[in-house]
């Protein structure tokens, strides 16, 4: 009984002694006692795109955990704060505000949608607070609306580990041109910020190529008869279905076309780069394309580590879509905060604020050997790292079949 | 290659599933005034209920032909429990009520049965795979699958079935009866109460058919498919007239190849291709709901009726 008194006792004490650090967060540096920051995840982690989201969760967790272990920034530990969007732009705009107002919280991960990103931007950049996505793939959101023609950085706080989509749509076209000698395409899209501009990108890079678009249609996500849509491709003649958007709509697509007798191949960008696609398409998914961005995970020696660590801890989700990247995004921001330190003498910035404009200058000058290769951003606070991959599903997994950088027409 | 038979016969599907949980709403509908919102996310609980029958009740390998009837059997008995089971704890404490209160609890047990299967069934997070009946049949021009098949038979039986029983039994008597004035049925010594649990059992009954033949075409469900596919059901029900059966079924099939058409044939007009297209679908389903609202305020087949407005 006495026993069991006392550690009840040394339990509550010790809850609320970490309770009080967390509330304050500017203690930091006073002779052995940790000052714990908090790093922000955003992602769908239920529902719709939840697979991939939980990558970045998970990612991201064991980033913080290596950093506590190896005692990356002395006096300091790190935890997460994983907040679910579920797909949805203004779920995401008030997990930024969430974020912004904990006085904890030193920088974020996150989103995994760009059109999630959109409304998140400004909320970050009023509080002056790095946000990395390792998978928003939209161009303006680093490059401004006339990313075209006249780019322009809109936020300074926003940066990403993940290239861009005018990349990987002409990396998908020169592919499907090149690679799988198909000259007739149609191409549809879910009218999301992230399909569309896919679906844009491909399109005029692939007719430049030579290829012929024979036809073009869009869908609403949540749809699941696409009926008509198929009867219409399967009389446009097309010998390769490109598609712009998520798994969801995209499994389901393939598996009503190949139903309907049309034996053509679904090609489609990273988000559709899912285990839960093969698992919801089934054979019919055999065969089909996706871009990616980066390396394939698993090919990287300093990734290894990283994916045993997946496997072992039992997490649900996908590491390999996004896992490797929301842990370069993670670390970003904890090498970010152990610069902030080493510039003020050993000791962590008291001012939340103070020390949340000095991790966006940290970020932006960031330069080292992440999982993923190099990690650093350029002026728009995009990754410097261009490289992308395709993979096709072979024996209901998938397999890389051509890595590269895209050839811009 | 002409497209139009294949169109047609898109269309007649997707509307024969919508026509099937369409009845749900309109016997329900018929009977209680009640529009039973969380019906979309019963035919949603009676496909989990195959799924559960044909992955952890079944051996592997059982043939196709013995499994469909069985997870036709365990998706019915999921989804007439649960259509019973909300009539008994969600609607029945709440009759009498003003009309606005029965609805709100229906949304309201829609997404109490979303969350529920998302957080409790194993894997209904996102889309799981369902069995399927992909072997095709060219007839003609047209390209159909068995589960197509199984879904046009399984939707001619049960209106036979239906119409028989509602004009030939008893209780199908005094179901038109109940419908026609529920007080005076009640005064002719009819159990009301037990004619309504019979409407809600078969349209949760036609909602596990409509389910197990959405499972078969597709090859998966999820835990929101109920939404989409309940609310196109009821708009359905209001086309062909709302508390008619046969318009239930009538508005199903209108309404698919409506949307079925649409989006396969409008943007091939001049001037319209902006306004084509499979995301189109919808917009073009509602506004036919609107032109025959305007024309025909009553749904297609649906009879005025003063005394209740």
């Amino acid at each position: 009984m006495v026993i069991l008194t006392s550690v009840l006792t040394t339990g509550a004490l010790t809850l609320t002694a970490c309770g009080s650090r967390d509330d304050s967060g500017d203690k930091g540096g006073d002779g052995g006692s940790d000052t714990t920051f908090t790093i922000g995840v955003d992602a769908p982690l239920s529902g719709e795109n939840s697979t991939t989201g939980l990558g970045i969760q998970y990612g991201a967790q064991i980033a913080v955990d290596d950093a506590n272990k190896n005692n990356w920034v002395p006096g300091v530990k790190f935890k997460l704060k994983a907040l679910d969007d579920k797909a949805q732009p203004a779920t995401g705009q008030s997990n930024a505000t969430a974020l912004t107002g904990d006085k904890t919280v030193v920088g974020a991960v996150g989103p995994l949608n760009s059109g999630v990103a959109q409304t998140m931007q400004q909320v970050f950049a009023s509080a002056n607070m790095a946000q990395i996505s390792p998978a928003n793939t939209a161009p303006e959101l680093t490059q401004g609306k006339n990313w075209q023609t006249d780019k322009k950085r809109p936020f300074k706080t926003y940066f990403r580990t993940a290239t861009t989509d005018e990349l990987q749509g002409s990396f998908a076209a020169g592919y499907a041109y090149n690679g799988l000698k198909k000259k007739k395409a149609f191409v549809v899209d879910d009218k999301q910020t992230y399909g569309a501009g896919l679906a844009k990108i491909f399109n005029e890079q692939y007719k430049k190529l030579g290829g012929k678009v024979v036809g073009t249609d869009h869908v609403n996500t949540g749809d699941k008869d696409f009926g008509s849509l198929v009867t219409k491709i399967k009389n446009s003649g097309a010998d390769l279905l490109y598609y712009g958007g998520q798994y969801d709509e995209s499994a389901l697509i393939t598996k009503q076309l190949k139903d309907a007798g049309v034996k053509i191949p679904l090609f489609g960008g990273d988000g559709m780069f899912a285990s839960t696609y093969i698992e919801a398409a089934g054979k019919s998914s055999e065969g089909d394309l996706a871009t990616a961005i980066g390396v394939p995970a698993d090919t990287l020696p300093a990734a290894k580590t990283f994916i045993q660590t997946y496997k072992d801890k039992g997490y649900k989700g996908d590491y390999g879509a996004y896992g490797a990247y929301a842990y370069d995004a993670t670390t970003a921001i904890i090498k970010a905060v152990k610069a902030a330190a080493d510039a003020n003498g050993g000791k962590v910035p008291t001012d939340i604020n103070d020390l949340r404009s000095k991790v966006v200058d940290g970020v932006q000058k960031s330069d080292f050997e992440g999982l993923t290769g190099k990690i650093s951003f350029d002026q728009y606070g995009d990754t410097t790292n261009k490289q992308l991959t395709v993979y096709q599903v072979e024996k209901g997994a998938w397999k890389d079949v051509e890595t590269g950088t895209a050839d811009l027409k | 290659m002409n497209t139009l038979p294949q169109q047609l016969a898109n269309g007649l599907l997707l509307g024969s599933m919508y026509g099937l949980i369409a009845i749900g709403y309109t016997m329900v509908y018929g009977i209680v005034q009640l529009i039973n919102f969380a019906h979309g996310e019963i035919f949603m609980t009676g496909a989990f209920g195959a799924l559960t029958v044909y992955f952890y009740i079944l051996p592997d390998g059982t043939s196709m032909a013995l499994a469909v009837p069985l997870m036709l059997l365990g998706g019915a008995i999921v989804a007439i429990l649960i259509a019973v089971g909300a009539e008994r704890f969600a609607y029945r404490p709440l009759r009498g009520a003003p009309r606005l209160a029965p609805l709100i609890t229906a949304i309201g047990l829609s997404l109490a049965l979303q969350e529920v299967v998302r957080n409790f069934y194993p894997g209904a997070d996102r889309a799981r795979a369902f069995p399927g009946l992909d072997a095709t049949h060219d007839i003609g021009s047209v390209t159909i699958k068995d589960a197509d098949i199984f879904l046009i038979v399984a939707a001619i039986l049960c209106m036979a079935a239906l119409a028989i029983f509602v004009r030939r039994s008893r209780t199908g008597r005094a179901m038109q009866a109940t419908a026609q004035d529920p007080d005076t049925a009640q005064l002719m010594g009819i159990d009301t109460n037990r004619i309504i649990v019979i409407a809600f059992a078969i349209g949760g009954f036609f909602a596990a058919v409509a389910a197990v033949a959405y499972g078969l075409k597709y090859g998966n469900v999820d835990y929101r498919m109920g939404f989409l596919m309940g609310l196109k059901a009821f708009t359905a029900a209001v086309l062909g007239g709302i508390g008619n059966i046969y318009g239930a079924m009538l508005g199903g099939i209108v309404l698919g190849i409506a949307e079925t058409l649409a989006s396969a044939y409008i943007d091939e007009i001049p001037g319209m291709q902006q306004l084509g297209g499979q995301s189109w679908a919808n917009v073009w389903a509602f506004c036919l709901l609107i032109l025959v609202l305007l024309f025909r305020p009553q749904g297609l087949l649906g009879e005025r009726v003063a005394d209740r407005a």
